[in-house]
């Protein structure tokens, strides 16, 4: 119940800034603007509409993710909320994790109307419904579920700028982090190739997620592809949470 | 019976400056509070009191030593279920209403919704906010902040109730009610324990006070023992006092002789010189008005122990 409680002040509090509106009209106008741009196209209209759909949810799925999440914590600490809520019966974990799960709520709320829009356009200019569509906007979504857990990791020990950096590098770092293993197995070497499929499994591999292209080309998802993606993005967001955990159980609110 | 806190050997230590150098703002502490009493912890700004009150309610870990509230051990959340805090300076998410704010932290007791909405509606009557109670907290004045803050210290019907400067920043009737409410939950049977240095408060409230002065602990007790020291002045006033006597009376006085419109006050140190001074006075045919023994203050105590520990 405490997580619960935690988790829906945090929704409250997201959907309460006019902020989170000002992007979702924004990513909102932008989609809607992609049968626009469609229309210049010749034969292509389908596709732009998905591309620039799909595109839209991600960046401005992951501009929320990071924008609410490096002040997840740091914010409570700041402004001595959390002074209110540390000393009655809830257990520093369940504080973290109520917090993550208020934003990845948010989150779900927010790319959920972005991604319905897609949907619905998509269908509207192609005269079909795409299901594939929604599948890979819930694969991007688990990607954004470890956007935010990097967010909120930083957000527990570092300012809101420092962890606006951070992730914002684990990201880009994350949508490139797949080309290591074709980087490792360029040397042979067996320390050097080990260190850097080290570096990739410590690394989030974030372009896994990207399977728009594919619902974009109309080639089919694997069924066991969409799973170990899903499990992968879980696992390390799991992993992701626990380090959060262990250094805010640490931490002293002077 | 069990003490319903129970400090020993709590400690604590900062890491300040870029070398993180280590410093100690807690010296080992021993302290029980007994179940039922409005106990003052009592100290200078700096002193280590609203350290400790941190270490209570797990805001800040300990260095070393331990605690036990109400029977658990201060790490176990469970102690925390029937404690109530209130922050020095609390600070609330000013997006919720009080009502909302109320129902979020009887969420995080686990409170069901009929209760929550029971107690909400109470305490928003004893804080006298039911007017407010839909209102944004960043529309609340400094007084309704603290007031709300009193209440969600309460929403759980707690045993103990930990107050940081409850009288801190309000105007004279707010400290009067606040004082009333003290009351009223000792009347109730449960503990308080709060720090303050605005000792008339402390003095018309405690029945035991603890002094801290530079993360030290300098006295404990009851008021009445640690008050309980020999007299250290009696004032007699007299009237129509002869010349010839003015020089024997200042011979027995302890500071010069005070000519006032009611007469003349002498200042003598202990009853002995004090008997002298009335047969003196009965003699030369002088009028006695009064005898007042001066007998230590709280504060003159404080002062005391403080400037002891910082000397």
């Amino acid at each position: 119940m405490t997580i619960a409680a935690i988790a829906w002040n945090t929704f409250r509090e997201a959907v309460r800034d006019r902020i989170l509106y000002s992007i979702l009209a924004f990513a909102l106008l932008l989609i809607g603007a992609s049968v626009v741009v469609a229309g210049l196209s010749i034969g292509q209209e389908s596709r732009i509409v998905k591309d620039l759909g799909l595109a839209s949810t991600t960046l401005f799925g992951t501009f929320i993710a990071i924008f609410l999440g490096i002040t997840l914590v740091s914010k409570e600490i700041e402004r001595r909320t959390i002074y209110l809520i540390i000393p009655k019966p809830v257990s520093r974990p369940g504080f973290l994790i109520g917090k993550y799960c208020g934003l990845v709520l948010t989150l779900t709320v927010t790319v959920g109307v972005m991604g319905v829009m897609v949907f619905l356009l998509a269908a509207l200019v192609d005269g079909v419904v795409t299901p594939a569509l929604l599948i890979a906007i819930g694969v991007d979504f688990v990607a954004l579920m470890i956007v935010t857990a990097v967010a909120l990791l930083f957000s527990t020990f570092s300012t809101p700028t420092l962890s606006a950096i951070f992730t914002v590098a684990i990201f880009v770092i994350g949508r490139l982090s797949g080309d290591l293993t074709v980087f490792a197995d360029q040397f042979a070497d067996q320390a050097l190739n080990r260190a850097i499929w080290v570096t990739y499994l410590a690394l989030p591999d974030l372009g896994r997620f990207q399977f728009g292209s594919r619902v974009v080309q109309g080639l089919p998802l694997a069924p066991a592809d969409i799973g170990t993606t899903a499990a992968y993005g879980l696992a390390y967001t799991c992993f992701l949470l626990l380090l959060a955990i262990a250094i805010f159980q640490r931490r002293d609110f002077k | 019976m069990e003490p319903i806190i129970e400090i020993r050997g709590l400690c604590k230590d900062f890491r300040v400056g870029f070398w993180r150098k280590r410093v100690r703002v807690l010296h080992p502490l021993d302290l029980a509070v007994q179940s039922g009493e409005i106990f003052g912890y009592l100290g200078p700004n700096g002193a280590g009191k609203t350290t400790t009150l941190k270490l209570l309610t797990g805001l800040i870990l300990p260095t070393a030593g331990s605690a036990k509230l109400l029977g658990h051990d201060l790490t176990e959340v469970v102690a925390k279920r029937q404690i109530g805090f209130l922050p020095e300076h609390p600070y609330f998410y000013d997006y919720l209403t009080g009502r909302e704010f109320l129902d979020l932290c009887g969420r995080l007791f686990g409170l069901r919704a009929p209760l929550r909405r029971d107690r909400i509606a109470r305490l928003l009557r004893l804080t006298e906010l039911q007017t407010a109670a839909d209102q944004q907290l960043r529309k609340y004045s400094k007084g309704m902040l603290q007031r709300l803050g009193l209440a969600q210290a309460l929403i759980n019907d707690p045993r103990l109730v930990i107050l940081d400067e409850p009288m801190s920043g309000l105007d004279p009737l707010g400290r009067k009610a606040m004082r009333d409410i003290i009351l009223q939950l000792k009347a109730e049977g449960r503990t308080v324990f709060f720090s303050s240095h605005i000792l008339p408060d402390v003095e018309v409230l405690c029945d035991r006070v603890a002094i801290l002065a530079a993360g030290r602990l300098r006295d404990v007790g009851r008021l009445a023992d640690i008050l309980k020291t020999p007299t250290e002045d009696i004032e007699l006033m007299l009237q129509r006092v002869p010349d010839g006597l003015l020089t024997s009376l200042q011979a027995l006085a302890h500071a010069p002789l005070l000519h006032q419109p009611d007469g003349v006050l002498v200042r003598l140190p202990d009853e002995a010189r004090l008997d002298e001074a009335l047969r003196a006075a009965l003699a030369a045919g002088a009028r006695v008005v009064s005898v007042v023994p001066q007998r230590q203050t709280l504060e003159d105590h404080f002062v005391r122990e403080v400037q002891g520990a910082t000397r």
